[in-house]
């Protein structure tokens, strides 16, 4: 390191800090540093810094990824030989029924580990270390959520890659199946944020665990993933057209297997957006709270 | 000097349901010290550090840190500090050179910037053999180091060590110890809390000592070891000796008061220098005091506590009925060695 580096340190701000050893600290001059809070732009290079520490994490312990390969694979066969001939006559009739939802009931499966793996993470030493750094709040919560993009991407992809080995033939085309997964990945992003709400609130990753169950089994199985709403006594048909989870299924279905946008698909992302804007706030708040 | 308060600390309050862990602190540490928070496991030392680092809420009370108000102000308080606790707070699953990159980079350097400090760091703490290893191969010593040098990565004016040797072997802590005097002389202040006399006496300018929440003496290490004498006689009294006569000698040869278990008949003696020790064992054997063993020791942060507060350090297990009776004996105590 040489001296000159050092020259300039009130244009440098707090950059320069990693360079010259020997320099000696000014107190004076450190507080009149300080910013009263972290900007957008800090906001989102700390999300991008902490997906990163996700993804390194995720190299790291592939077996993370055994829920996001497995179960699309094991789902899908086992569903289709299952049920394909009780439900739709034959397996292959049923794939179209059966594929979309299979991607939405695994994009839900994958949120919920998102929110058992922060309450792990929360636990450890270094969750400390961020909590006395300037850093925004909202970043270590939606950093992990960022890298979780690419377990969505693996569990849809590898869904629809099942049910094509299969016998499934999507009537979308590519870009009907390329606009499904990516609503499925956007929906299951906007629901994680639930998840991850629940994983700030919750004593331990297993209790995360017992309430997300609690929450997935209805949604996914009270809705029209497996089975044509048509089958159902009354009572539940309109549970299931309530729930979001069928506009979800209903708008992969119409993507993958019309290639069109349906009204459900704008439903979709509408009921995304407010998953959103109500629990990003009160997992922030609530994590801040848990000092 | 007309400088800032490094940390200035007003009746700290901190509860956790009917305990008050932290029960009306007022500390003030100045630029450039070394500032040690003295006390046994319990006493709430942890609980001040933590809130004046912005990790806990402060229930009541009022802090700044050079002059920044901590409450109102969290964010530019951690722009100020750098923490290392009990229990290294760096990632498990990172390597060392990863961890120092990552903490740079989300405090605004730049790649660049955060690789060149994480180097320097590394080779500053003696850690470039283990740089690309991940944390989980490493040794506790190791651990403690990297997490303080992740604590500097921005050099921040004010480092919080929390029990920064504790489970540490000799040779590390002594490390440890250097490099925390290293801190100082490139012009931080360091506020650590320590369970060791020996520690705070090796490390820290003043001491305050703190005991079941509450500040019971502050002082330089000096004032604070002159309180317990600068060593300690332990003398085992034979079973059937006079234990009442023992204590009069004591009295009158040492001139202190002995602190003295009826039931196992130990007897310990603080004194000004260990010579007296002599005196105090021909006193015995010229009255006929009879005794099994004899030690002549430093005094323990036992011995201290007992002096400042009444009980020993080890006794914070049950807090609530002791702690009624002591609280205005250490208190009183603290008017006679508190500097200002």
């Amino acid at each position: 390191m040489s001296t000159i580096t050092t020259a300039g340190p009130a244009s440098a701000g707090p950059a320069s800090a990693g360079t010259g050893p020997l320099r000696t600290v000014d107190p004076a001059a450190a507080v009149a540093r300080t910013r009263p809070r972290t900007t957008i732009t800090e906001i989102v290079s700390q999300t991008l810094i902490m997906a990163w520490r996700a993804l390194k994490k995720m190299r790291r312990n592939p077996e993370q990824f055994f829920d996001v390969t497995l179960q699309p694979l094991l789902f899908t066969a086992m569903f289709a030989y299952i049920f394909g001939g009780a439900i739709s006559g034959n397996v292959h009739s049923y794939l179209p029924l059966l594929i979309p939802g299979i991607v939405a009931q695994t994009v839900l499966t994958t949120c919920m580990s998102t929110g058992v793996q922060l309450r792990e993470d929360m636990e450890k030493g270094v969750f400390d270390r961020f909590k006395a750094l300037p850093m925004a709040r909202i970043a270590p919560l939606a950093g992990p959520m960022v890298a979780d993009l690419v377990r969505y991407l693996i569990a849809a992809g590898l869904t629809f890659m099942m049910g094509v080995i299969i016998g499934y033939r999507p009537g979308g085309g590519v870009l009907g199946v390329l606009g499904a997964i990516v609503l499925a990945i956007f929906t299951g992003w906007a629901l994680a944020w639930i998840f991850t709400f629940i994983g700030t609130i919750a004593k331990s990753a297993r209790a995360v665990q017992g309430i997300s169950m609690l929450i997935l089994f209805p949604l996914t199985f009270l809705s029209n993933a497996f089975v044509p709403v048509t089958t159902l006594p009354g009572w539940l048909a309109d549970f299931v057209k309530i729930n979001p989870v069928s506009h979800l299924v209903s708008a992969t279905r119409a993507l993958a297997n019309q290639g069109v946008v349906t009204r459900e698909a704008g439903w979709t992302l509408l009921a995304g957006l407010v998953v959103i804007a109500v629990f990003a706030p009160l997992s922030v708040r609530s994590y801040r709270r848990h000092m | 000097m007309t400088a800032t308060a490094a940390v200035d600390a007003a009746g700290l309050v901190k509860t956790f349901g009917k305990l008050r862990a932290v029960d009306g602190i007022d500390l003030q540490v100045s630029q450039g010290e070394i500032f040690g928070v003295l006390g046994p496991n319990g006493a709430g030392k942890t609980t001040a550090l933590r809130m004046l680092a912005t990790l806990l809420p402060i229930d009541a009370g009022q802090a700044w840190i050079f002059g920044v108000d901590v409450t109102r102000e969290p964010h530019r308080v951690r722009q100020l500090i750098g923490i290392t606790g009990q229990y290294a707070s760096v990632d498990e699953d990172l390597t060392a050179t990863e961890n120092l990159w990552m903490f740079g980079r989300l405090q605004g350097l730049r790649s660049a910037d955060a690789r060149a400090s994480a180097k320097r760091l590394l080779a500053q703490f003696d850690l470039e053999e283990a740089a690309d290893k991940p944390i989980a191969q490493f040794s506790g010593g190791m651990r403690r180091r990297l997490d303080l040098a992740a604590s500097l990565i921005t050099r921040p004016p004010l480092i919080f060590l929390d029990e920064p040797t504790t489970g540490l072997d000799p040779r590390t802590r002594g490390q440890m110890w250097d490099t925390i005097r290293g801190l100082v002389t490139e012009g931080c202040t360091v506020l650590l809390t320590t369970q060791y006399l020996d520690e705070a006496d090796q490390l820290a300018g003043r001491i305050a000592v703190i005991d079941r929440g509450r500040k019971v003496a502050e002082g330089t290490p000096d004032e604070l070891k002159a309180s317990v004498g600068n060593s300690t006689l332990q003398v085992q009294l034979a079973g059937g000796a006079d234990q009442e006569l023992a204590r009069q000698v004591v009295r009158k040869i040492a001139g202190a008061e002995p602190v003295l278990t009826p039931e196992s008949g130990r007897m310990n003696v603080p004194l000004d220098t260990a010579d007296r020790a002599a005196d105090v064992l021909i006193g015995f054997r010229q009255s006929g005091v009879a005794i099994t063993s004899v030690s002549v020791d430093k005094p323990t942060l036992d011995e201290v506590f007992f002096a400042i507060t009444g009980h020993g350090a080890d006794a914070e297990d049950d807090p609530v009925p002791a702690g009624i009776g002591v609280s205005g004996a250490g208190a009183g105590h603290e008017t006679v060695l508190e500097v200002q």
